[in-house]
């Protein structure tokens, strides 16, 4: 143990700023680029799970666009 | 368009060796640019200008320019080199010549390196021949003025070399010139360093060998390396679009 | 061995391993790096010099180390791109280069802030600090020239030219940076070169290493992963593997 109180682990030698900052910033930049990384594999699977979903059956499919379609085939 | 292409387009029977392909190149592009005088004489109105600029902005004394004149001076020439550098493929690329370059028999990183050497001439080589008179303007003394357009001789083709690289990787990019520099800038501070820095230890009466060998290495591995990634880049590039 | 090669390439294998890696890789990652930082912050003793300033050095140290070596890593891979057009290996490099970037740019705040207390200024054109600057310069390059080409196997194959160019100038940087810095201003006092460090202060040093380390491997697997599944989403496996997770 380097320090004789908690005050004096705070305070740092008067270098408390510095050395907090410095965590403070670490913590800060890591926490984020892990946060920002775990959103991004979400929002992707969310993506790739509506693509893959099957499509709706016919009964609540709206019919109009695909008969508008088919007419104007010929 | 007769007398735009002059492309050695033949039959592999009577195939063309590779350096008179690498003539042929330089020599287009030399004359294609011709044509355009207004392009070549820009990057070197913009190092004026930029030259200018230090004096008005900072100071016109003669103590500051004579201490920051060598890398006012190689400043301004690194970024009319970049700016250039867009022209480098641009044109090639939007008639199709390029991929006629791509198509040739010839290996790619010569012909690279032909219009590499030409983008050189063009622009490094005049930069370097306006250098004494604007050296004389920051009021470098005679024999710092000669140190620096030597280096500024060995180190502006390394920035065009090195530049094609930049040039062929943002072949075809919407905002090409912002992005361009800055992949190549960082590349740059090399050439930067030990182009200044020569100047400075000649301006204090040092010896300057060591520094311009160390220059000269430089521009011997740009020769040797860029061409092929640049060859790799521009292939890249054209399989994109 | 052309099987194993083949195998490693194949993002569905890759995805398997890295999943069941990835939980070893945060646990001791997460434990190694805190009982560094913590050893260091409360228990190493007070550097005689700069007093607890130095303390910094657990979080500085290993950014910096990483931030360097992240970079080494990519041109290796982009060398694997090039070469053998191995599809991982091109994942890894975009999937890594913003973990980079931010590794560099911690590895820079922290200098600059230690920097303040011991040189008495935020900012000093120390070789070190200046040729981390370039690095920053480096990876952001990499990251605007991947963004700004949409097709991924050509942006892939583009970034990985720049990396390895990259690469090829960092010892050419370090060396003119080195260089210059003798020329303007001589070393006087270095970070982190001191005569001799007690163990009390490299154990936990090498300790916060090695866990950012592992912590960078879990971060690696995870973004990997992302980019796998965003580009492979027409093969069936993953469809698959997406199908079970939801629902």
């Amino acid at each position: 143990m380097a320090f004789d109180s908690f005050s004096a682990f705070l305070a740092m030698g008067g270098h408390g700023p510095y050395v907090w900052a410095c965590y403070a910033m670490f913590f800060l930049l890591m926490g984020v680029v892990i946060w920002w990384s775990l959103r991004q594999r979400r929002v992707v699977i969310a993506q790739q799970q509506r693509r893959a979903a099957p499509m709706p059956s016919a009964d609540e499919r709206p019919t109009a666009s695909f008969t508008r379609i088919e007419s104007s085939q010929d | 368009m007769a007398s735009e292409a002059k492309l050695p387009v033949r039959t592999p029977e009577e195939s063309v060796s590779a350096l008179s392909a690498m003539k042929a190149v330089f020599s287009r592009d030399l004359k294609t640019a011709f044509r355009q005088p207004q392009d070549l004489l820009n990057p070197l109105l913009f190092f004026v200008m930029v030259v200018t600029l230090f004096p008005l902005g900072v100071s016109p004394e003669v103590a500051f320019l004579r201490e920051a004149g060598s890398g006012i001076l190689w400043v301004a020439a690194l970024l009319s080199v970049l700016l250039s550098l867009d022209h480098l493929y641009r044109h090639d690329f939007n008639d199709g010549t390029l991929e006629q370059l791509v198509l040739q028999p010839q290996p790619l990183f010569l012909l690279v390196l032909a219009k590499s050497l030409a983008h050189w001439v063009l622009t490094g080589l005049p930069l370097v021949m306006l250098a004494p008179v604007l050296g004389v303007m920051v009021h470098l003394e005679g024999n710092s003025v000669a140190i620096l357009c030597l280096t500024l001789l060995i180190g502006t083709p390394v920035l065009s070399l090195i530049g094609s690289i930049g040039a062929a990787l943002t072949l075809g990019l919407r905002s090409a010139g912002v992005l361009l520099s800055l992949l190549i800038i960082p590349l740059y501070i090399p050439v930067l360093i030990f182009g200044t820095g020569t100047v400075m230890a000649a301006s204090e009466s040092a010896s300057v060998g060591g520094q311009l060998a160390l220059m000269g290495a430089f521009l011997v591995l740009a020769l040797t390396l860029a061409p092929f990634a640049s060859a790799a880049a521009l292939r890249i590039s054209l399989s994109n679009s | 061995m052309w099987q194993i090669f083949h195998k490693l390439g194949s993002p569905k294998w890759f995805f398997g391993i890295a999943s069941t890696l990835m939980p070893w890789l945060l646990v001791a990652g997460a434990a190694l790096l805190m009982t560094g930082i913590v050893w260091g912050l409360v228990f190493a003793p007070q550097d005689y010099l700069q007093g607890n300033s130095y303390r910094i050095i657990f979080i500085h140290v290993p950014s910096a180390f990483l931030a360097q070596s992240v970079y080494i890593m990519m041109a290796v891979a982009a060398l694997v791109t090039l070469v053998w057009r191995m599809k991982l290996a091109d994942v890894f490099v975009t999937a890594v280069a913003p973990v980079g970037a931010v590794l560099t740019f911690l590895a820079l705040f922290t200098g600059a802030v230690w920097g303040k207390p011991t040189w008495g200024t935020w900012w000093i054109w120390d070789a070190r600090l200046t040729s981390m600057l370039i690095l920053l310069f480096l990876y952001f390059g990499v990251m605007a020239l991947g963004a700004a080409i949409s097709d991924e196997k050509s942006s892939a194959r583009a970034v990985a030219v720049l990396v390895l160019v990259g690469v090829v100038n960092i010892p050419i940087i370090k060396y003119s940076v080195e260089w210059w810095n003798t020329l303007h201003q001589p070393a006087t006092f270095k970070l982190t070169e001191k005569p001799s460090m007690p163990a009390e202060m490299w154990v936990p040093l090498l300790l916060s290493v090695l866990g950012l380390y592992l912590i960078f491997g879990w971060l690696a697997c995870l973004r990997m992963q992302t980019h796998i599944l965003a580009r492979e989403g027409r093969t069936r496996w993953v469809k698959e593997l997406v199908q079970a997770r939801g629902n």
